[in-house]
C-alpha cells in the first residue's frame, strides 16, 4: 500500500480518537477529501519541479506513534537553548511531554494545540484563526489539516510580551522503524504584542522520520514576531515545513531559517500582507553536504500599498547536495509604493553539488521598487590568497570567507544565545574551529 | 494648452496599426483543416523529394499525440487547428529573376510596409528574401552573394537544389518532436529562408527576410535555417508584419541556427505583427521556436525587438556545445493594450569556458502582461561557465503587469552566474526634469524609454535600429503612467 492510501485509510482510525462533533472536524473532513483527490505533489508540478517526494513515499511510515518513549534529560539537554531562560513546548514522537516543557497561562497562552482544539475557553480564537490562512488546496497542507490534533498554541494578547523566548522542540526517539509526524501550530500575536519563537525538529536515532508540519502565524497591527527555524537534523530525517503568515498594518515579522541538516527539507514560507506599512523579512543560511536536499520556497504577496519585504538567502553546497531556491513576489494592482527585495547567493564547493534557483517576480502595480538578484559562484581566489599570505591555513581561510558570506543573515538574529549557537553550528559544519567566539 | 492624460489616452486608442492593410492579390489557398492528405498536398505543391514528405509526415504523427503547452503566463482562446488553411500562396508566377517581374501590387505592398525593395537594394545593400503568406516571393542580391559562394534562397528552393545541406541540418537543432508548435511547423511549413555561408567567408551584407500574413484565415508556418560554416560570419535580419483583422491569425515559425567552429551568427528580429485593436480583438498569435547551436569558439547573438502580436511565446535559445563558445541574447519586448508576451531565452552551457549574456528589457503599458522567462543551465562538465543576466521591466499605468521567471540550474562548482532583475516605473522627477527643459511629456517618455532600451538597441544593425526606435515610440505613444 502506498503512503497516500495508507494516510487516507487511517483517517477513519484517527476519527475514533478525536471529537467528531467539534466544528474543527468539518475542516478536517474537507481537507482529507482534497488530499485524496490531489495526492502527493509530483515533479510535474511547477512548484515541485526540483524536489521529488517519490523516495519518501516508498517508506512504510507509521502514522500513529506508540506510547511515549521516556527520554532522560541528558539525552535532550544539548538541544535546548536555555535551561530556564525560555518557555518550552516539547513533543516526543509527536506527543506532548509535560516533563520537559515549561508552558504558561500568565497573561499569555503558551500551551498546546490539543487543548486549544478541545477546551471551550479557546473556542473563540480557534473559530477566528484556525485554518484561516493555511492553503485549502495545497495537498500537503491539507494533509496536515486533516490530521491536525497536536502542536504548539501561542496566543499573545494586546500589549503583551512573554518574558522569555519560546522554544518549540519536536524529538523523535526512533521508537518506530519509520515515523511520520504532522504537528500543527497556531501563533496569534495581537496588537502591539511581541514574541520570539525558536523551532527545532530533532531525531535522536537514525530511523526514518518524515515531518509534515503546518504553522499559522497571525500578526495584528504593530505586532512584532521573530521566528527562528533551526534545521540541523540527522541524515535520515525529512521535513516539509509549511508556514503561513498573515500580517496586519505596521506589523513586523522576521523568519530566519538555518538549514544545516536533514535528508530532504522543504520550506514553504508564505507571507500575506493584509495592511499597510508592513515589514516582512525572510533570511536563510543553508550549508549542506552528503546527499542532502534543501528546497526554500518563499512567497510574498503584497496585497496593500506601502509595504516592504526583504529576502536574503545564502547557500553553501558541498559533496552531492542539492539546493533549491524559489522565491516569488506578487504585487497586486493596488499595492503601490511597494518595496520588495530578493537576494539569493550561492557557493558551490563540489563538482557534484547542484543549485537550482528561480527568483520570480509577478508585478501588477506600476509605482513599485522591486528587484531581485541571484548569483552562483566560488570563493574569491584573491581573498583566499590574502588570508593565506597572512598565515591563516587554507581550510580556515576558506571557512572564514564562507562565514563572512553567511554573516549578513546572522546579523539580524536578536537572541544573543541563539546567535552564538548558530555560529558554532556553522563552524562545525565548515569543519573548523574559528579562533573567536562570536 | 497642456497635453492631458485623457487626450493621450484617446490618441493612443485611436492610433491605428499603420501596417494594417490588405493586399488584394489572388491567392492559391488549400482548403482549411489538417490531416495527412493536407501535409502530403503541401509537400506535393512544393515539388518536394520524398524524404521531405516523409519527414513532414513523421512530424505530423508526433504532433497528433502532443498537447498544446499551457505553462506560459498567457491566456488566449486556443486556435482551432482544423479551421486554419495551411497553405496560401500569392497566385502569381512563383519565381522572379528581377524585381521588374514582380506583381506591381505586391511591390506596392512592400512600399506601404516601408521596405522599398529597390531603395533598400541600392542604399542599404541588404539582400532581402520576402515571404508573403508563407511563400517566398523574392530574393534580392542573389547573384552578388553567389559569387562568394553564399547560398541565400527560400527553403523550398534549397530542398530542391541543396538537399544534402538541408537533409543534414534540418531538425538537428529543433527536432520535430521538440514541442507542440515546432512539430506542427515541421509538418506543414510552407516556406522560409535558407542561408549557407561557406568556410571562412564573411558575408558582405546584411541578409534579411520579411514575413507577412496577408490572406485571412491562414496560418503562417515558415522555417528558417542558417548555417555558418567554419570561421564564417553572417548578420541576419528578420522583420514581420500582418494586416489587421478581427480574427486571430497564427504564426508558428521555427528558426534553426548552426554555427560551426569559429563561426559567428548575429540574428536580429523586429517583430511587428498586428497586435489586435485597443479592445484586444484580433491580432497574431506568435508561437515561435528559435534555437541555435554553437560549436567550438562559435558565437550566436540574438537580438529582438518585440512590439507586435496579441500573444507572443518565444524563447530564442543557444546551446553552447563547443568549448569557448558564446551566446548572447538582447531583447526589448513592448506590450500595450491587451497584448501578452511571454518571452526570454535559454542558455545551455555544455562546453568548457562558455559564456552567455542576457539583457532583457520589458516595457508594459495599457492592460498588457509582459513576462520574462529564461533558463540558464550549466552542465556538470561545463567548466568555467560564465553567465550574466539582467532583466529590467518598466511599467506604465497601473493596469499592466510585469513578471520574471528566471530558472537557474548549476551543476558545476566553477560556474559563475549572476542574475539581476528590477521593476520600476518612469520617475516623475525624470519627466519633470525634461518638462523643465521644454521637452513635452510625450517626448520625454520616448526619450526615457529609448535610454532604458539603449543597451539592446545598440546591438541592432543600423538600418534596423532606426526602425526599431520608431516602433518603440509608436507602440508606447500616449501611455503616460
Amino acid at each position: 500500500m502506498d503512503l497516500k492510501d495508507k494516510l487516507v485509510s487511517s483517517f477513519m482510525a484517527f476519527e475514533n480518537n478525536v471529537d467528531v462533533e467539534h466544528p474543527v472536524h468539518d475542516i478536517r473532513s474537507e481537507a482529507i477529501k482534497n488530499f485524496e483527490e490531489k495526492g502527493f505533489p509530483t515533479k510535474k508540478e511547477e512548484a515541485w519541479k526540483y524536489t521529488s517526494l517519490k523516495g519518501l513515499q516508498k517508506i512504510d511510515f507509521s502514522i500513529f506513534p506508540k506510547e511515549v518513549n521516556a527520554l532522560g534529560y541528558k539525552d535532550v539537554k544539548k538541544f535546548f537553548l536555555h535551561e530556564i531562560e525560555s518557555y518550552k513546548i516539547v513533543f516526543i514522537d509527536g506527543i506532548y511531554s509535560s516533563f520537559f516543557s515549561e508552558t504558561t497561562h500568565d497573561g499569555v497562552d503558551i500551551c498546546l494545540m490539543s487543548a486549544a482544539l478541545t477546551k471551550p475557553m479557546y473556542k473563540q480564537v480557534i473559530d477566528v484563526y484556525f485554518n484561516k490562512i493555511a492553503s485549502k488546496d495545497e495537498s500537503l497542507t491539507t494533509l496536515n489539516t486533516a490530521f491536525s490534533r497536536e502542536g504548539a498554541y501561542i496566543y499573545i494578547p494586546k500589549n503583551k510580551m512573554p518574558k522569555k523566548p519560546i522554544e518549540i522542540l519536536h524529538f523523535s526517539t526512533g521508537n518506530e522503524a519509520s515515523l511520520m509526524l504532522q504537528p500543527r501550530s497556531l501563533v496569534v500575536v495581537e496588537e502591539n504584542a511581541e514574541v520570539q519563537i525558536i523551532e527545532r525538529y530533532q531525531s535522536l536515532t537514525t530511523n526514518e522520520v518524515l515531518t509534515n508540519s503546518v504553522t499559522e502565524i497571525f500578526a495584528a497591527e504593530n505586532a512584532i514576531v521573530d521566528y527562528y527555524k533551526v534545521q540541523n537534523d540527522v541524515k535520515t530525517a525529512s521535513l516539509i515545513d509549511n508556514t503561513y503568515i498573515n500580517q496586519k498594518s505596521k506589523s513586523v515579522v522576521k523568519v530566519h531559517t538555518f538549514s544545516f541538516g536533514g535528508k530532504l527539507t522543504r520550506n514553504n514560507l508564505n507571507f500575506y500582507q493584509n495592511g499597510e506599512h508592513i515589514d516582512s523579512t525572510m533570511k536563510g543560511v543553508t550549508i549542506l553536504g552528503y546527499k542532502q536536499h534543501v528546497d526554500h520556497h518563499t512567497l510574498v504577496h503584497h496585497i496593500e500599498p506601502n509595504c516592504e519585504s526583504h529576502q536574503d538567502y545564502k547557500g553553501i553546497y558541498g559533496e552531492n547536495s542539492t539546493g533549491v531556491f524559489n522565491g516569488k513576489i506578487i504585487v497586486d494592482k493596488i499595492a503601490q509604493k511597494t518595496n520588495a527585495f530578493q537576494q539569493n547567493n550561492n557557493i558551490l564547493v563540489s563538482d557534484k553539488a547542484t543549485i537550482n534557483t528561480k527568483p520570480q517576480l509577478e508585478i501588477f502595480a506600476d509605482d513599485v521598487k522591486c528587484s531581485h538578484g541571484c548569483t552562483i559562484g566560488q570563493l574569491d581566489e584573491d581573498a583566499l590568497f590574502y588570508l593565506q599570505s597572512r598565515g591563516i591555513p587554507k581550510k580556515e581561510a576558506r571557512a572564514l570567507l564562507m562565514y563572512a558570506f553567511a554573516n549578513n543573515v546572522l546579523e539580524s538574529v536578536r537572541i544573543p544565545v541563539l546567535k552564538s549557537r548558530i555560529n558554532r553550528l556553522i563552524a562545525e559544519k565548515l569543519g573548523v574551529r574559528l579562533g573567536f567566539d562570536l | 494648452m497642456a497635453y492631458t492624460e485623457e487626450e493621450l489616452k484617446k490618441e493612443l486608442e485611436t492610433k491605428e496599426y499603420e501596417y494594417g492593410f490588405y493586399t488584394d492579390i489572388e491567392s492559391d489557398t488549400l482548403p482549411v483543416g489538417l490531416n495527412e492528405d493536407i501535409v502530403v498536398a503541401i509537400s506535393k505543391k512544393k515539388d518536394e523529394p520524398s524524404w521531405m514528405t516523409e519527414w513532414r509526415l513523421e512530424a505530423f504523427k508526433v504532433w497528433k499525440k502532443m498537447e498544446e503547452p499551457e505553462w506560459a503566463n498567457v491566456t488566449y482562446q486556443k486556435p482551432d487547428f482544423q479551421a486554419i488553411s495551411y497553405y496560401s500562396a500569392p497566385n502569381s508566377k512563383p519565381k522572379y529573376n528581377s524585381l521588374d517581374e514582380v506583381d506591381p501590387e505586391l511591390l506596392d505592398t512592400f512600399k506601404k510596409l516601408g521596405i522599398s525593395l529597390d531603395e533598400q537594394k541600392k542604399l542599404a545593400g541588404v539582400a532581402v528574401d520576402i515571404v508573403m503568406d508563407s511563400v517566398s516571393v523574392a530574393t534580392t542580391f542573389k547573384k552578388t552573394l553567389a559569387e562568394k559562394g553564399i547560398i541565400f534562397c527560400s527553403i523550398s528552393e534549397a530542398i530542391k537544389e541543396h538537399p544534402e545541406l538541408v537533409k543534414k541540418y534540418i531538425g538537428s537543432v529543433v527536432p520535430q518532436k521538440d514541442n507542440f508548435y515546432a512539430a506542427l511547423n515541421s509538418a506543414v511549413f510552407s516556406d522560409g529562408s535558407f542561408c549557407y555561408i561557406p568556410k571562412g567567408v564573411r558575408c558582405p551584407m546584411e541578409l534579411s527576410t520579411y514575413f507577412r500574413i496577408n490572406q485571412a484565415g491562414t496560418g503562417q508556418f515558415e522555417r528558417t535555417l542558417v548555417i555558418a560554416d567554419k570561421g564564417s560570419y553572417v548578420s541576419y535580419l528578420e522583420g514581420c508584419t500582418a494586416p489587421s483583422r478581427d480574427e486571430n491569425q497564427l504564426h508558428a515559425a521555427v528558426v534553426e541556427l548552426i554555427a560551426l567552429d569559429d563561426a559567428e551568427i548575429k540574428y536580429s528580429t523586429v517583430q511587428n505583427w498586428f497586435p489586435g485593436d485597443k479592445d484586444g480583438k484580433g491580432g497574431v498569435f506568435n508561437f515561435v521556436t528559435k534555437r541555435g547551436i554553437c560549436e567550438k569558439n562559435a558565437k550566436i547573438s540574438w537580438t529582438q525587438v518585440e512590439t507586435g502580436s496579441a500573444v507572443t511565446w518565444k524563447y530564442p535559445s543557444c546551446i553552447l556545445k563547443g568549448d569557448n563558445s558564446i551566446g548572447e541574447f538582447y531583447s526589448i519586448a513592448v506590450t500595450n493594450n491587451y497584448q501578452q508576451a511571454d518571452t526570454g531565452t535559454k542558455m545551455v552551457h555544455l562546453g568548457k569556458n562558455t559564456r552567455s549574456t542576457i539583457i532583457s528589457k520589458g516595457i508594459s503599458a495599457g492592460k498588457s502582461q509582459n513576462s520574462y522567462r529564461g533558463l540558464v543551465q550549466v552542465n556538470s562538465r561545463a567548466k568555467n561557465a560564465r553567465n550574466f543576466s539582467q532583466c529590467d521591466s518598466l511599467l506604465m499605468g497601473n493596469e499592466c503587469g510585469a513578471h520574471t521567471f528566471p530558472y537557474i540550474e548549476a551543476k558545476n562548482k566553477t560556474a559563475q552566474i549572476e542574475h539581476e532583475a528590477t521593476t520600476s516605473k518612469i520617475g516623475e522627477d525624470q519627466i519633470f526634469y525634461c518638462n523643465q527643459r521644454g521637452i513635452e511629456t510625450e517626448k520625454a517618455i520616448a526619450l526615457i524609454v529609448n535610454g532604458f532600451s539603449k543597451e539592446v538597441l545598440n546591438k541592432l544593425p543600423m538600418e534596423f535600429a532606426v526602425e526599431a526606435q520608431k516602433l518603440l515610440e509608436i507602440s508606447l505613444e500616449g501611455s503616460v503612467g
